[in-house]
């Protein structure tokens, strides 16, 4: 009986998502393109939570327990993805932007890939345990959200914080008044640090004349798919090769051996490999998809075509507002935040964050925040179906570790400028090699996350009686 | 919700962690398996759906054997035998 229950609620969420958006096209078809990330993100919510997707447990679990799954997983996703990705580019429809080149991206990644390990989840990881009725995790995109929206707001206390070459360059950058550039560290980190940076992708730094050339050999051959291979390759030596050559009982391992050992290695969780097989492509097609309507609407950011709708509420000063046009978590949850904070009357759109980019739209029309509760949906429909939805309630120690380890995560990814989506996936599959660094840092701060939660976890199995059998 | 680890008669443990999420369950899942002898068997019970996915993976690699699943509304049993 809960079996057809489970299966009754699944077919419920799904009904509820298709004629909310029948009734929004009514409306007005230009909502298509709100659409478009609603059903990707529910696309997404099924793949990562048929595949169990999350990059904090390739990480944590690669640190922990010596389990490559699913940094195998996040492999093949990159890997296919660098090459939807391309198509996307030489098409002429890519709405990706490289992100600048600096010291911040590696500072990002260490504190968000330590935060993570204690969160027990990603940036979407723990939206698609969210919908598996996650609460711990539901906690975790809270105080993502709060702590980002307060960390790009940080007040004038934090002014001397910020090193006076900074403060002059973005005195000099002749921001409007409302916005204070100078007034916060954050604005005067964006202004005075950030944007005296540069950045490109590999094709951008070939220019050969050739676009396919450059896409396809550049940002997918040289920067995301020969990468992935040598990470393979080190996976298959340091955590799988030896148990793969025990089990099967292979005594002199010949090169054969090892090419079957990767293979296995690859295919040890079909789930995980498939979900990165159709991450890769679904996330390449909705880039495909933004980048046509943008042409359709002849517009070059979401912002543009609510203004047309009558919707000029929480967009930026240049009237905008967040748009990546792809898969991302971060900002549209940094956004909440700082709408929910101008609600309770915090003015947050004199920084730069919201005021001059992102803008703070309200919840129900901010195309990239519904793409979240559509992995929400997605994660709940597929974990009801499967029979693994349950609500979980967090003890004090869970709720402590998602509140402190979500707080550090929405620090980091807005040092970084993204998350392990934003600042990783997208941009090492479309040639930009910050992605790299912000994994290099992720990889330092998950070891770090790792030593200190073993030594928690014994310490508290070691005062644990219980434990000690 | 504290987490359970019992000895249930001569070489059968159990251990309980529902109500924690990653990485709890499969840390604790480690922790158990190591002070377990050859052939010992642990039936483990957790409620956080992705750990499964890694403690197979773990078993896997360290030849331990998950030998019966009893999957059910978000709760989990497993069986595992110590390789």
């Amino acid at each position: 009986m809960l079996a057809h229950q489970g299966s009754y609620k699944a077919m419920a969420i799904a009904a509820a998502v298709s004629v909310l958006s029948i009734v929004l096209l009514m409306m007005d078809m230009r909502w298509v393109y709100l659409l478009v990330y609603v059903w990707f993100g529910v696309i997404y919510g099924l793949l990562l939570q048929y595949g169990r997707f999350c990059m904090a447990s390739a990480i944590r679990d690669l640190f922990a327990i010596k389990v490559p799954r699913m940094a195998v997983g996040v492999m093949i996703a990159t890997a296919l993805f660098s090459l939807t990705a391309g198509l996307v580019t030489v098409s002429g429809y890519s709405t990706f932007h490289p992100h600048p080149l600096g010291w911040h991206i590696i500072a990002g990644g260490l504190i968000f890939g330590f935060g993570m390990i204690f969160t027990g989840g990603c940036a979407s990881g723990s939206l698609y345990k969210s919908g598996e009725g996650n609460v711990a995790s539901m906690l975790v995109l809270l105080s993502i959200s709060f702590s980002q929206a307060l960390f790009v707001d940080l007040g004038s206390w934090s002014n001397s914080l910020a090193p006076s070459s900074w403060v002059a360059s973005a005195a000099e950058k002749g921001m409007p008044e409302s916005l204070s550039v100078n007034d916060g560290w954050f604005d005067t980190f964006t202004a005075g640090y950030i944007w005296d940076l540069s950045g490109g992708t590999i094709a951008q730094s070939l220019d050969s004349g050739n676009s396919w050339l450059d896409v396809f050999v550049g940002n997918a051959l040289l920067g995301a798919i020969l990468p992935t291979v040598v990470l393979l390759i080190l996976l298959y030596i340091t955590t799988y090769r030896k148990g793969y050559i025990r089990r099967n009982k292979i005594e002199s391992p010949t090169f054969n051996d090892h090419m079957h050992g990767c293979w296995a290695m690859m295919t040890t969780s079909k789930n995980t490999a498939l979900a990165g097989l159709g991450l890769g492509v679904f996330a390449g097609l909705q880039m495909w998809a933004t980048g046509a309507l943008r042409e359709h609407y002849n517009i070059f950011n979401f912002g543009e075509l609510l203004q047309k709708m009558g919707y000029t509420q929480g967009l930026s000063i240049q009237e905008t507002v967040f748009d990546p046009g792809y898969w991302y978590i971060t900002t549209q949850e940094a956004q909440l935040g700082g709408w929910v904070l101008d609600k309770a009357g915090i003015d947050v759109m004199d920084n730069i964050f919201f005021g001059l980019m992102n803008g703070i739209p309200n919840p129900l029309i901010n195309a990239p925040l519904l793409m979240s509760v559509g992995i929400i949906a997605g994660a709940a429909i597929l974990a009801l179906t499967r029979h693994e939805f349950k609500w979980k309630v967090p003890n004090m120690e869970t709720a402590i570790f998602a509140l402190v380890g979500g707080a550090l995560m929405g620090i980091g990814a807005r040092l970084g400028m993204g998350c392990n989506v934003g600042a990783f996936f997208a941009a090492v599959t479309n040639g930009d090699m910050t992605g790299w660094i912000f994994l290099a840092g992720m990889l330092g701060g998950g070891l770090l996350g790792v030593k200190v939660f073993t030594m928690w976890i014994d310490w508290r199995t070691s005062a644990d009686d219980d434990f000690d059998i | 919700m504290a987490i359970k680890f019992d000895k249930v008669s001569d070489g059968q443990y159990q251990l309980d962690v529902c109500g924690y999420v990653c990485p709890h369950p499969q840390m604790y899942t480690k922790k158990a398996l190591q002070k377990l002898a050859a052939g010992d068997e642990l039936t483990l019970l957790f409620d956080n759906p992705s750990s499964g996915e890694s403690i197979l993976s773990m078993c896997e690699s360290e030849g331990n054997e998950v030998f019966e699943r009893e999957d059910g509304e978000g709760s989990f049993a497993w069986k595992i035998r110590k390789g």
